[in-house]
């Protein structure tokens, strides 16, 4: 028996399924630089395109000379909007119910706006013929402050809607105010706090930033006229949805168009969006009948395919005088720039901000977001975040920190007086949302215990004395955060993408010999789904992950799904994945008790077989159904063995992390060094351990970045200031610390495998930790609260303002 | 991010060269190892015509040291400097500097001739070769020329080479005593906030024989610290006189406000990143 057991084991090892920590699988390809890109692909006779941007952050277009850039030897085409309306493409829908401009028609209202897209033999002659194009300008006051959005000299932006009261998501006030979204009980609120002990205030910047992945946007459209045929290649983090829209638009017939998304170099919420490219590469082929490539520069991807964050988040926070939190008010100004062109589901037009009652049992609430348009880049995109969470999370995360200063108690102890206690799930929160499943006072003991926390507290008082006796010039600062997400979005009940329900998809097929192909509607841009769906299906499936092909990307071929984004392809696509798999098993059960001469209820599954209840020596393995599958006549089952689920959520799950970072920053020269981050991540069902660990250090690195320096920064005129990578900050090993993970495992009630997803975990969690590290540090002196970026000046003038640099 | 049009020459040799870009003038470029030149061409603030590229040009390639004088060709690369065991020996200051400046990619590429010739107040060789009193020898339809670092440096980007001149050796005496290149920057790659060179002998009575300061990307060229150098050779290292040595270096400094921060924190964090090299090369002398 006991040789049994051991094979079992064995046996389950081999599948490398749920929990192994299995190489990935893509990185054969990719460190040998073996990937395909958008701009790998050369077709024949491609031709390739480039624009003419406005230098304007608001003008009027007076004109706009295209003759020079047509004379150049090489140039195809020079379309602008007079070219794109009479196929109604020069403006174009965003996902948030707004509508674009793909070509300025008649004015521009941000710098690096499209205004025309020349088309070329080559590259270079494209951008020569870019310098060619004569544009005449009137410039316009700008607007960059949403504050000043509504005052009576306020220029106004968007004149195409500015006498409409009504816009997507209800009544407008003024031509630049977008909507004004609600959440909670704001009278309820507003006497809770009116009534309470205590009453903590601060306004919390979450400053304007940019995803910046790796590889920029692009495409490449191939119109066969001979078949009617578009194929488009693209950088999409979600390529039905795209081919659905390209339809939609171009009136081609859905069945007519195939999107391809090739390897993706990142995405980070940057690749969810339409961008004014993806239209003109494909109205270009159109109209030449040619391939056409375009694929932006860097400094085009930072100022003009969509931001990131830009909250201002007003905030109030009551107590009682022991530190039991009774209510939070928050009042959001969101700077959506030109046009609103967030990626949320339709219904949520500030995302899932309204989860900013964090992880705490606050019992009222209430949430108000105004969204303003400025003369600044459309966007709002969930940059390695589930629609607005990173805002909510910084914000709680960061009100909390004030709370505890006017309590005058220690921020870690006021955490844990508020958590939603184990036995208080599933919890229902006061600004709408069902928490799945938490259990925050274990992850949270565990942080403390882990980090040393109440030793880090003696060292940094004693920090503080020698900073006062003349000792050292550098403060300690403890950045704690506990955060709560929503991810896997989502429930179709509620959720949708221009209409279309967020459900996710897979379809197994399993092959005579044993092995097998699962395609789904997802797409990994550095996720690694190609190795961990595998997981997931080998442990369903019983067959090895090494012999299971994952395919996404090309909608000819996979399953309709919403895509990849706001962590949702595990918690979605991975619950179809194991769902399909189920479907798999059930009818293999049936192949298996036929082959055994038995009743199905007599066999049960273990690990990759079917084996007789009693009599562990008669079975028949995954490998012998599949191949009975395909060649033997099973009375009343269909040959062959396939599977196609279609998963729409019954909830969100909500996965939750305990972080400590602790830092030393230099009063003089505001450089700040990061001793010691400790993450402690609970995703649920821990699929891959070690991609987890991968997705944590990538997740906080770009937290790290977000916290301390990077940003999208304009001038008073609207200029981009930080549009290179000069000035726009992107960690390199040197600057990235050692991280120190560990977990908890609270396996999600609702998903068929208990997986909730951690993607973006670390960064929702991590700019908390880092922010709150520097706020820290200060705090012994009087700072409650300073924005980020926490850059060298901008600590400096905190400490300058302290009156830290009067001896030195 | 794609550069204009223009013509590439590779000559073999100085007087190739020089007669190469004689001949073609205003439309002409030297490119050496291209990472401050590419740049501003791909955003087309540059549109050379024609560029003459000297990495062919074997003479300008080598690090020599003999009596006391350093000798390096301008082409030499900032990651040849940091590997040369000779010039460390010789001018330990030079590979800490170099260390300090972008990335290894950069420094495989860029020369220790196109940092100096750049005229980018950015840049940290110059104010090193102010430290370490260079003379840079320049090549031109009239002949050779030399011209001392610390009379170099004219305006941003304007220099006292000529248009028609290359640069061809960078010279400086052998300097074995205390030294210091501080700096201070956002992140890896990133050109100083505020960043100070600082070389001191110490005698043997412990007295300051001999200093020199210059500073990085403080004012619209490199700044060579004269007073403040002097001070401190006639009053000492104690702390009245760096507090005036540095308050003298910092009445010469004038930086802009820009994305590392405005002038009133630059003036600041100046102050202390030159107190803090002062200390480290005193330590070392
Ligand atoms: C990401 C990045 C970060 C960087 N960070 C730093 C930094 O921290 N500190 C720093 O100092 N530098 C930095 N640099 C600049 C780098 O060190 C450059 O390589 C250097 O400034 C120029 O050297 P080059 O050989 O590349 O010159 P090039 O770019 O080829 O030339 C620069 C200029 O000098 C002229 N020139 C070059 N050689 C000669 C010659 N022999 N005679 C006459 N004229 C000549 C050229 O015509 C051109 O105008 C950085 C560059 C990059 C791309």
């Amino acid at each position: 028996m006991s040789a049994t057991a051991e094979s079992v084991q064995e046996r389950r090892a081999a599948l490398k399924g749920l929990g192994t920590s299995r190489k990935r699988v893509e990185d054969a390809r990719f460190t040998q630089g073996k990937g395909n890109y958008v701009d790998d692909i050369k077709l024949p006779d491609m031709l390739f395109g480039d624009f003419v941007r406005s230098q304007h952050a608001h003008a009027r277009v007076k004109s706009i000379d295209t003759s020079a850039a047509m004379e150049l030897p090489g140039v195809i085409a020079v379309l602008t909007a007079k070219d794109l309306e009479p196929l109604n493409l020069h403006w174009m829908p965003t996902l948030a119910g707004d509508k674009q401009m793909v070509l300025a028609d008649g004015k521009v209202l941000f710098q690096g706006q499209e205004i025309a897209f020349v088309i070329a033999e080559d590259r270079y002659i494209a951008a020569d013929a870019v310098d060619l194009v004569k544009v005449e300008f009137e410039e316009l006051p700008v607007l960059v402050d949403p504050f000043k959005a509504e005052l009576p000299d306020a220029p106004i932006l968007r004149e195409d809607i500015a006498d409409e009261k009504e816009g997507a998501h209800g009544a407008r006030r003024h031509p630049n105010h977008i909507f004004t979204w609600e959440q909670g009980d704001k009278a309820a609120t507003e006497t809770v706090i009116g009534e309470a002990d205590v009453v903590a205030e601060e306004m919390v910047y979450y400053h304007r930033t940019h995803p910046c992945p790796m590889e920029t946007c692009g495409s490449v459209a191939s119109m066969d006229k001979v078949n009617g045929k578009l194929t488009l290649w693209g950088t999409f983090q979600a390529p039905h949805v795209v081919r659905t829209v390209a339809s939609l638009l171009s009136g081609i017939a859905e069945h007519n168009i195939r999107v391809v998304s090739p390897d993706i170099g990142g995405g980070f919420g940057n690749k969810v969006g339409v961008y004014p490219g993806y239209v003109c590469s494909i109205v270009a082929s159109i109209v030449t009948g040619k391939p056409v490539k375009w694929v932006e520069d860097r400094m085009e991807n930072l100022s003009a395919t969509a931001f990131a964050r830009d909250y201002w988040m007003q905030g109030k926070i009551a107590a009682t005088k022991e530190g039991k939190i009774t209510g939070l008010w928050c009042h959001t100004t969101a700077d959506h720039g030109a046009f609103d062109a967030c990626a949320d589901p339709t219904k949520y037009p500030a995302g899932f901000m309204n989860i900013c009652t964090g992880s705490y049992d606050i019992p009222t609430a209430y949430l108000a977001v105004d969204g303003i348009y400025t003369n600044k880049a459309p966007g709002g995109v969930a940059y390695r975040c589930s629609f607005r969470v990173t805002e909510a999370a910084y914000f709680i995360e960061r009100m909390i920190e004030v709370l505890a200063i006017k309590l005058n108690m220690d921020a870690a102890e006021l955490r844990a007086k508020n958590f939603i206690r184990k036995d208080q799930f599933p919890y229902q929160s006061a600004l709408g949302w069902e928490y799945d499943s938490g259990d925050y006072h274990t992850a949270w003991d565990k942080a403390l215990e882990s980090v040393g926390y109440s030793k880090l507290r003696e060292e940094q008082s004693q920090r503080v004395e020698d900073f006062k006796a003349g000792k050292t010039r550098k403060l300690m600062g403890i950045g704690l955060c506990h955060f709560t997400e929503i991810v896997g979005a989502g429930p179709v009940k509620n959720c949708d993408i221009l209409g279309m329900g967020m459900f996710d998809s897979c379809e197994i097929r399993i092959h005579p010999t044993g092995s097998a192909l699962a395609r789904l509607g997802t797409i990994s841009q550095g996720q690694g789904h190609a190795t961990t769906f595998a997981q997931i299906l080998a442990t369903e499936i019983g067959i090895s992950a090494d012999d299971i092909t994952i395919e996404e990307g090309d909608t000819d071929t996979a399953p309709y799904g919403l895509g990849t984004y706001g962590s949702r392809s595990t918690p979605v696509a991975g619950a179809a994945t194991a769902m399909a798999g189920r479907k798999i098993r059930a009818k293999a059960q049936m192949i298996a008790a036929y082959l055994l001469e038995v009743h199905d209820n007599d066999i049960e599954w273990e690990v990759d077989r079917f084996v007789v209840k009693g009599a562990p020596e008669k079975f028949k393995t995954m490998k012998e159904i599949a191949y009975a599958s395909y060649n033997q006549a099973i009375p009343g089952v269909e040959p062959g063995l396939e599977a196609v689920s279609y998963y729409d959520p019954p909830n969100m799950t909500y996965p939750f992390g305990a972080y400590v970072c602790v830092m030393d920053v230099d009063v003089d020269t505001g450089v700040s060094d990061i001793r010691q981050f400790y993450a402690l991540d609970d995703c649920g069902t821990r699929i891959n351990p070690m991609i987890i660990e991968g997705q944590v250090h990538g997740g906080l690195t770009e937290a790290l970045a977000i916290a301390l320096g990077q940003e999208i920064a304009y001038d008073e005129l609207g200029n981009v200031k930080t549009g290179t990578l000069m000035d726009f900050f992107i960690p390199t090993s040197w600057e990235t610390p050692n991280y120190q993970t560990d977990f908890t495992e609270t396996p999600s009630p609702h998903h068929p495998i208990g997986a909730k997803g951690v993607g973006e975990s670390p960064n929702v969690g991590g700019v908390p930790a880092f922010s709150n590290a520097i706020n820290d540090a200060f705090r012994a002196f009087g700072l409650t609260h300073t924005h980020m970026p926490h850059d060298h000046w901008r600590i400096w003038k905190t400490a300058n303002e302290l009156g830290l640099h009067a001896e030195s | 991010m794609i550069t204009g049009n223009f013509e590439y020459h590779q000559p073999g040799s100085i007087p190739e060269a020089v007669a190469l870009l004689s001949k073609l003038g205003d439309d002409a470029r030297v490119i050496a190892g291209g990472h401050s030149l590419i740049p501003t061409m791909k955003l087309r603030l540059a549109m050379p015509e024609h560029l003459i590229d000297l990495q062919a040009v074997k003479e300008l390639r080598k690090i020599s040291v003999s009596g006391g004088e350093v000798c390096i060709g301008a082409m030499t690369t900032q990651a040849e400097l940091i590997a040369s065991e000779e010039l460390h020996k010789a001018a330990p200051i030079v590979r800490e500097t170099s260390l300090q400046i972008a990335d290894p990619q950069v420094r495989y590429m860029g020369t220790l001739g196109g940092n100096v010739a750049n005229g980018d107040p950015g840049n940290d060789m110059p104010a090193l070769m102010q430290c370490l009193d260079a003379s840079f020898t320049l090549s031109g339809p009239d002949g050779e020329r030399t011209v001392n670092a610390r009379e170099f440096y004219e305006a941003a980007y304007f220099t006292a080479r000529d248009d028609l001149e290359i640069l061809t050796e960078i010279r400086f005496p052998a300097y074995s005593g205390g030294y210091a290149y501080e700096k201070q920057k956002r992140k890896i790659g990133d050109y100083a906030t505020a960043a100070a060179a600082v070389l001191l002998t110490k005698g043997a009575d412990g007295s300051c024989e001999q200093a020199s300061i210059a500073l990085t990307n403080l004012s619209d060229t490199p700044l060579f610290c004269e007073e403040a150098s002097r001070q401190l050779v006639s009053d000492g290292l104690d702390s009245a006189s760096v507090n005036s040595a540095v308050a003298s270096a910092m009445g010469q400094i004038d930086p802009v406000d820009d994305n590392r921060g405005p002038a009133e924190f630059k003036r600041h964090a100046a102050a202390i990143i030159l107190r803090r090299a002062i200390q480290q090369a005193w330590a070392r002398a």
